[in-house]
């Protein structure tokens, strides 16, 4: 479960990578461990302790598809979409799981039981379609077996 | 002695149950070692579970939990007879016609363990380059011919040439681990199975080129790769392989392990070094080279994981073994890659001059759906697709090139017949529109553009005079981008159209109805 905002547990995540080179994006991976997204708060904070502005902060974190503004639901559910699954049919599965969410592709229930996300690749081309579900893999996939483990979903 | 059996932890298996199968082989055989290791690379066959016997492994698979019990009954231990019993693992043709030198060990060690890595050979490598010394070391990577496996196929030896004669106080080994390309898995597959081989080769290029810190850039969709990595390394390290008198051999040398945050720019080498920096990943332009001025402006070996992988076997068995393997050149073995729609998917490392037929056809087995193969694209998704018309052409920087196309990290995605290449077509401009870095107009715009064009040809709106558009569009991505994601992705556009060109003629219903 991701934690509520706290200053001082941030601070201290980011003291905790002090005088290593380049570390913004491990403080950051780091951060949203924490608090499962990148919060505004952490953004100041992050400014002050490694000298940049907060429009350079804000830009790396708004470049790379893994930081989120805002926390995601309780389960993330990531379909890979990438050619390899496309050759087994990820397109359909993806109608499929959306269907059934009543979302689309990048959005979380309105209950924020599931997030559903695009990814592009998890290198698992040899047993596609995959999907990556709270970190753990899962490959060969059908309609049946994404169904099963939705199902089981909190 | 206690009974072992050996269960991958590959993510791949892992995705398809291995751990499950390990937790009931645990519990139904509590008295028996199970050692995680990597994979074989016969995906179809996973979770693929070996057990030790006098006469050497014996391999069952596909194994589900459910099989367990019944496994146990039938003898496993002894290597009974079993409908999944396949036999030893090396007398599967999917293996015997394999060169294994860079996967030599992978799915065979507990890639956690240094022991069993020295144990099946590990280490000999960076102890000849000790041996020889920094400059001779070099000159073996020169003469066995490697070249970069990460996609540009660029000489090894000479750029690690290039960093040994730029002067530095401080030099960095840069391990690309980003491996984006779909399709393409053997970085991982290495990294899972046989860490130590990426770590050996790191540290041979360090000693080379006079580097002392080493990073492997790994991309975050890897959660199982990073975990053997930081294990290994830990290990390395705990063992004095790593650390400020690496090897016991008075060379400083370590490696830290940092992972990516899910942009596939980021495994462009220059993009990749501004990643490490900490800043958004944007292409740099060139010169400088990172050979002279990488990673905080430092002089910086910048290589592919297997490119890194592939040094401690070319130091060990001498330059002359690798280099008389493959054509052209196009030297040494090559990690092929069978992904997508195919019977036998899996990791196919053999001497370059091996054909696309043979590779999807033959070794592959056609397509997993049963139906005939339509397209097959080879080299990500930034690789052109190729009918059946070109499936002569053999695994080669050169021959991929001529015919308009590229192998890359040596993946081969597979389709059949039920594909819609304008789709495709259209998938890898959105692709390239997603991924961009931002930098030049013809990429980030031109993508944008590309993709809504190709929509309305799927509509049949315009048909032929927005096929000229695509075609210029292409024209225009391919001289006015920085980098080879804009640059490179009219390949698989304008391949889609050159050689399927039905898919483009208007929309699908209305052609079936004429
Ligand atoms: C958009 C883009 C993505 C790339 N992705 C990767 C990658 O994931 N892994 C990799 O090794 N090289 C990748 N490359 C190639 C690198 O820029 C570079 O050529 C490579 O790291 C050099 O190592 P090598 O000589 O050992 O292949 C990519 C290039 C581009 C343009
Ligand atoms: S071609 Fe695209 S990804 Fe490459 S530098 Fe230009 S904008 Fe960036």
């Amino acid at each position: 479960m991701p934690e509520d905002w706290d200053a001082d547990r941030a601070a201290a995540v980011i003291a905790a990578h002090a005088g290593r080179e380049g570390a913004l994006l491990p403080i950051l991976h780091d951060l949203q461990a924490a608090f499962g997204c990148i919060p505004p708060q952490a953004i100041r904070l992050l400014a002050e302790a490694l000298n940049l502005s907060r429009a350079e902060v804000h830009g790396v974190v708004s470049f790379y598809h893994d930081f989120r503004e805002h926390p995601p639901g309780r389960h993330v559910l990531k379909l890979c979409q990438a050619e390899a699954c496309q050759s087994m049919g990820c397109r359909d599965l993806a109608g499929h799981v959306g269907a059934r969410l009543g979302i689309d592709m990048g959005a979380t229930t309105p209950d924020g039981r599931v997030t559903l996300e695009a990814v592009y690749c998890l290198g698992l081309c040899a047993t596609a379609p995959s999907a990556m579900l709270d970190g753990r893999v899962v490959g060969r996939l059908t309609p049946a077996r994404v169904d099963a483990l939705l199902e089981g979903l909190a | 002695m206690i009974p072992r059996l050996y269960v991958p932890g590959d993510a791949a298996a892992v995705a398809v149950g291995a751990d499950e199968v390990a937790a009931a082989l645990r519990r139904n055989a509590p008295d028996v070692a199970v050692v995680r290791t990597g994979s074989r690379g016969l995906f179809w066959l996973e979770p693929l579970i070996e057990v030790a016997t006098p006469q050497g492994r014996i391999g069952y698979g596909p194994v589900a939990r459910a099989d367990v019990p019944g496994l146990l009954a039938a003898g496993l231990l002894d290597g009974g007879a079993h409908p999944l019993r396949l036999g030893p693992p090396e007398s599967l043709p999917f293996l015997q016609r394999q060169t294994r030198l860079t996967f030599a060990r992978c799915g065979i060690v507990d890639p956690r363990s240094l022991d069993d890595y020295r144990a099946h050979g590990g280490g000999k490598g960076l102890a000849r380059a000790i041996a020889l010394g920094p400059a001779a070391a070099l000159e073996e990577v020169v003469q066995s011919g490697l070249r970069g496996r990460g996609g540009a196929g660029f000489p090894t030896g000479i750029k690690w040439r290039t960093v040994a004669a730029t002067a530095g106080a401080r030099k960095y080994v840069v391990c690309n681990a980003d491996e984006g390309d779909s399709g393409t898995f053997s970085d991982r597959m290495i990294m899972e199975g046989d860490p130590f081989v990426l770590i050996e080769g790191m540290a041979i290029a360090g000693f080379a080129v006079g580097a002392t810190q080493g990073y492997i850039y790994v991309r975050s969709e890897y959660p199982h790769a990073i975990a053997t990595l930081e294990a290994a390394v830990a290990a390395a390290r705990a063992a004095g392989w790593l650390g400020d008198n690496a090897a016991d051999c008075g060379f400083a040398f370590d490696i830290e392990v940092r992972v990516g945050a899910g942009a596939y720019v980021c495994g462009e080498e220059t993009a990749l070094l501004d990643s490490l920096e900490g800043r958004r990943g944007q292409v740099r332009a060139k010169p400088p080279l990172p050979a002279h001025a990488g990673l905080f402006g430092r002089p910086t070996v910048i290589n592919n994981v297997i490119s890194l992988a592939s040094v401690p076997v070319i130091l060990a068995e001498g330059a002359a073994r690798y280099r008389d393997l493959g054509m052209g050149r196009s030297r040494g073995t090559m990690p092929i890659q069978l992904a997508g729609n195919i019977r036998h998917g899996g990791l196919f490392e053999a001497a370059f001059g091996v054909t696309l037929g043979e590779l999807v056809d033959d070794i592959g087995g056609g397509t997993a759906s049963g139906r005939p193969v339509r397209a097959v694209q080879v080299g990500g998704p930034l690789g052109a697709y190729f009918p059946r018309a070109l499936f002569d052409t053999p695994f080669d920087y050169e021959a991929f090139a001529a015919r308009d196309g590229l192998i890359g990290h040596g993946g081969v995605v597979v389709f059949d017949d039920t594909v819609d290449m304008a789709e495709q077509a259209r998938f890898a401009m959105e692709f390239c529109a997603i991924e961009s870095c931002g930098k030049c107009t013809p990429c980030r715009i031109g993508s944008t553009r590309g993709a809504e064009v190709i929509g309305r040809i799927m509509r049949g709106d315009n048909v032929a005079a927005n096929r000229a558009l695509v075609a210029d569009l292409c024209d225009t991505m391919k001289f006015g981008s920085l980098c080879a994601l804009g640059g490179f992705t009219p390949y698989p556009v304008m391949s889609a159209m050159t050689h399927f060109p039905e898919d483009f003629a208007g929309p699908r219903i209305a052609a079936a109805a004429e």
